[in-house]
């Protein structure tokens, strides 16, 4: 992998971002048999009840060991207390896998946690998966990073036996139905043994899973998977291929552990990415691609209208779950002009490809490259929006409102994270939402432009 | 360490930001791990507030827990000092720092000297306080901090003012429908003549601290952020303070004649003529605020009698469990709340007004005693309002936590005159979906489907015969749960294991009176 060359820049690092740990949310919906327990004292029970709002009623399947004055001095017996928590949990939800999210609190008290996970998982039977997700260590987003790359451990050794036997064991309708006899179909597709990785809702990852299909490609298993049980092999001759731009441990560990071969392509968010994506693949496993290119243009066109809207629009994007190349890229291929890319933490390797499509995008779209700032300082970023005006900037919810009192149109980035924007068809989502602020606002009341009882922009 | 689901109260930062971001010009840097500044979410999404929130992180990443925090923090305080001069800096500790057990007041004494602003630090350990007591704390202590300082500098004032006058103490940020509140009690004390002198802490600044003593007396409407205040100005000025909730007619009495208590002392020190509110109490009650005549009319009748249970924040739960009672005639089974450290306090103001007291913060022991009363309505948090949804039963929302859809646009106090008005509303629409279901059961039904398991936790392991099920499900909504329980409970005692519209019946007539 090459990195390549532009104008990066490192900030102070003072910026808005959920907790890692809010990973719990999405993860514990997608895997179906799990529990999450996040390790941690109150500030990690109140930061997931307020930011998952709802769901936190409806019985889910995650909760908080809270630890107490006496657990931080050591009065009490780490292992005796997770083992009354995690027996209490097996007898009322009866999971097929525990995930203990480490927090900055069992960070600083140096809690072992993997020892005692190690040994409890012995004594009760159940598998204890171990995530260090932490604030002191990683912003949002890469909180999946760690649980997955923490996943990749329990994969099954890859049986090169029936994979020689050009059988297809995933069932590529994506239904992860259990692999017993009965249910082993044979494809005539070309077998690749590819393993995609990255956490989409359910109804999003058929798409990218049938991408492949209609490439003759046989998604063999992605991780996680909807069932602990059901955890994809992995090992030597296994292609993986990242789906989302914040998972670079996981590509990592699964190059490093597993021996597995990366595939490193942009993102498929947006037409523009998911044809590369595919056509990255198709290169790697060398397949000829099919009729990419016309469902792209078939996508763009039906994207027409809302590029009518947006084109021209300049865009400031803050930083907040690292998914803001992608998102930019997109833009520019829309048409908007990018003033600056926050970013919480920028992989050059795992997001070459990316950048570097970012970059010809900006070539074809003759419009500048943006600036990049990795650890952005929100405050400074404050103060540069107050000079370049953008139309919209891309930020988190505590920015969102007071900076739509300063007339600055925006749309809250966590959106991003949990609405559905990968793959051909999602496309028209992601603009849907980008759009909304600017629709909803036809500037017919100029004098209400400022808001804010305190002056202009002013952090 | 101890498993849980839900907290009814946040941790201690959660307090100081609230009670930092209330004042005017008082910027709070928490020494944080990234992602802890989700107080900044909360305020501008739930309150929508418009403006940035002061409340920055210095963030301990893992080069600082290596290092250590101190140049990293005081770094971030100057730059604060310099880009926006607050009055104070409250430098404001999360349950890293307690754990670190960095020396945080060392730092404070060195900021304060390179700093042109003040520097606090917030007093608040994450393992012994929780969001309400740090509220209380830090607000009392910024507000002594500042009148001492008036007072070394001589510039404290103590003359009273000429006019009778009040301090408002205990308003804040993120305060169930504070805001209102604290608009609804201005206007009851302008209209008994009172000025406000100070509210404390909402948008008040630091800087007028001097001027606190020169009101009459202080009221702090609400136990949660505001106690700790008023008991240090009576140490410090002999101030006087009302810590009546004046939520409802009876307890607005109440209030407002402590208040008249209060200033007849000094208007016969002052030689000026005394004041009588008998009066304007009278009019408003019979005349202004609609909860008095409501409680007589035919309407409200249809929910006297009928059983409710609250709980809830210390000061909401016991004014909603006085409402209910003394005004409305409903019945309260039980009454609670999760603030522990109050528990004496609450006792004695429920006393005699309940069947039960039930002082727990662990939610699903709230929601299984709710489960077991099958009362008519819920009063609590919207984690009530959940378990309300579950087992069928309306709940109106009264105190923290809450949600967006609790920072209501409109104008909708608790307190005083027009916050009976509110009150009223909102318990007799709580009751009334109960009420609707009635007819549309008895005619039919539309709840077919199977019958609704009204229990929080179910584990019965009798049969219910399809027959049977449907009979169950014509029963009015509002009533089927307690009917099937009474039921079960009955073949239970005759070793029955499969209920019949027989054995429903026989239950029905053994248990009606
Ligand atoms: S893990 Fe760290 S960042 Fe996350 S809530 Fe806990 S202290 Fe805050």
């Amino acid at each position: 992998m090459k990195t390549i060359d532009t104008a990066f820049e490192c900030e102070t690092g003072s910026y808005h971002t959920f907790c890692p740990i809010s990973c719990v949310a999405w993860l514990y919906q997608k895997i179906e048999d799990s529990f999450f327990l996040v390790i941690g004292t109150k500030t990690r029970g109140y930061f997931l009840q307020n930011a998952l709002g709802v769901t936190i009623f409806a019985e889910p399947r995650y909760a908080m060991a809270e630890l107490e004055e006496a657990d931080i001095s050591a009065q009490l017996n780490d292992r005796e207390e997770s083992k009354e928590i995690c027996i209490q949990i097996r007898r009322d939800r009866n999971p097929s896998v525990i995930i203990w999210i480490g927090t900055c609190t069992t960070e600083i008290i140096k809690m072992d946690l993997e020892g005692m996970a190690s040994k409890l998982e012995r004594e009760i039977g159940i598998p204890i998966i171990v995530a260090r997700a932490n604030g002191s260590d990683y912003a949002f987003t890469q909180g999946e990073d760690t649980a997955l790359a923490a996943m990749v451990h329990r994969c099954p050794v890859i049986d090169m036996a029936i994979s020689k036997n050009e059988v297809c064991m995933g069932d590529c309708d994506n239904s992860y139905k259990s692999k017993d006899q009965s249910q082993i179909k044979t494809y005539k597709l070309e077998t690749h043994n590819l393993v995609l990785f990255g956490s989409l809702p359910s109804n999003v990852a058929s798409q990218p899973n049938s991408e492949p299909k209609h490439q003759n490609i046989c998604v063999t298993g992605w991780l996680p998977s909807h069932r602990y049980a059901e955890l994809p092999s992995l090992g030597e001759g296994i292609y993986v291929c990242g789906v989302n731009p914040f998972l670079s441990r996981t590509a990592t560990i699964l190059m490093r552990r597993r021996k597995c071969r990366l595939i490193g392509a942009p993102f498929p968010i947006g037409p523009d990415g998911t044809r590369a994506w595919m056509e990255r693949i198709c290169d790697v496993l060398g397949m000829k691609p099919k009729g990419l290119k016309e469902k792209e243009e078939q996508i763009w066109k039906n994207l027409s209208k809302y590029i009518k809207i947006i084109g021209g629009k300049s865009v400031f994007s803050m930083g907040d779950n690292l998914l803001e190349i992608s998102l930019a890229r997109f833009s520019v291929r829309c048409g908007m002009i990018v003033y600056e890319i926050g970013i919480p933490y920028l992989d050059k390797r795992y997001q070459a490809a990316e950048l570097s499509l970012l970059k010809t995008t900006c070539e074809v779209m003759n419009i500048p490259m943006p600036r990049i700032v990795e650890k952005p300082d929100n405050y400074n970023q404050v103060q540069r929006m107050h000079e370049l005006e953008p139309d919209l900037a891309f930020t988190g919810m505590a920015h969102a409102n007071p900076l739509e009192a300063r007339g600055i149109d925006t749309k809250w980035s966590v959106e991003f994270t949990f609405a559905q924007i990968h793959g051909f068809a999602n496309a028209a989502d992601v603009l849907e939402s980008v759009t909304r602020p600017l629709m909803r606002n036809p500037g017919s009341i100029p004098s209400w432009k400022n808001l804010s009882k305190q002056e202009p922009l002013h952090c | 360490m101890k498993l849980a689901y839900w907290m009814y109260a946040g941790p201690a930062h959660i307090g100081t930001s609230r009670v930092a971001s209330s004042f005017r010009n008082v910027h709070a840097v928490m020494h944080a791990p990234l992602g802890d500044d989700y107080f900044n979410v909360m305020r501008s999404m739930s309150e929508r507030e418009r403006d940035f929130t002061p409340v920055t992180a210095s963030i301990a990443d893992r080069h600082v827990l290596a290092r250590g925090s101190q140049e990293k923090v005081a770094n971030n305080m100057n730059r604060k000092d310099e880009e926006q001069r607050p009055d104070p800096i409250v430098l404001t500790p999360t349950c890293t720092s307690s754990t670190l057990q960095e020396d945080l007041q060392n730092l404070v004494n060195r900021a304060l000297i390179s700093s042109m602003s003040d520097v606090i630090f917030a007093d608040v350990n994450h393992y012994r306080v929780n969001e309400f007591q740090a509220a209380d704390r830090t607000s009392e202590q910024t507000v002594r901090h500042y009148v001492n300082k008036a007072i070394e500098r001589g510039a404290s004032n103590r003359s009273v003012t000429n006019a009778p006058s009040a301090n408002i103490i205990g308003m804040s940020t993120s305060g169930f429908h504070a805001q209102h509140d604290c608009r609804e009690l201005k206007r009851l004390l302008q209209g008994l003549g009172i000025l406000v002198n100070q509210i404390i802490p909402e948008g008040a600044s630091l800087k007028d601290s001097k001027d606190l003593p020169r009101a009459w007396s202080n009221t702090v409407p609400h136990r949660e952020a505001g106690p700790m205040t008023a008991i240090f100005s009576k140490k410090e000025f002999g101030m006087p303070h009302v810590s009546i909730t004046p939520a409802g007619p009876l307890d607005a009495a109440d209030f407002i004649g402590r208040i008249e208590g209060y200033i007849n002392a000094w208007a016969s020190v002052l030689s000026e003529k005394g004041v009588d509110y008998e009066p304007y109490v009278v009019n408003q009650t019979r005349f202004v605020s609609q909860a008095a005549w409501f409680s007589r009319t035919i309407d409200c009748q249809n929910p006297t009698g009928k059983e409710a249970v609250v709980s809830g924040d210390a000061t909401h739960a016991v004014s909603i469990t006085k409402i209910l009672v003394k005004e409305m005639g409903i019945r309260v089974r039980r009454s609670g709340t999760h603030r522990r450290h109050d528990t004496e306090w609450f006792n004695e103001q429920i006393q005699g007004l309940c069947d039960e007291i039930l002082v727990t913060e662990n939610h699903t022991e709230v929601g299984d005693a709710t489960a077991r009363v099958e009362p008519s309505a819920i009063f609590g948090t919207q984690t009530e309002r959940h378990t309300g949804k579950r087992i069928n039963i309306p709940c109106g929302v009264i105190p923290s936590p809450v949600h967006i859809q609790n920072f209501p646009l409109g104008y909708r106090p608790l307190l005083g005159y027009e916050g009976a008005n509110q009150i009223a509303d909102s318990v007799y629409n709580s009751f009334n979906p109960g009420m609707e279901d009635y007819p549309s059961d008895v005619s039919g039904g539309h709840d077919t489907k199977g019958v609704v398991t009204k229990l929080s936790s179910n584990k019965e392991d009798l049969k219910w015969t399809t027959e049977s099920q449907l009979e169950l499900s014509k029963i009015p909504g509002f009533v089927r749960g307690k009917i099937k329980r009474k039921t079960e409970v009955f073949a239970k005692q005759n070793n029955i294991s499969e209920i019949t519209i027989d054995v429903m019946y026989a239950a029905r007539e053994s248990f009606s009176p």
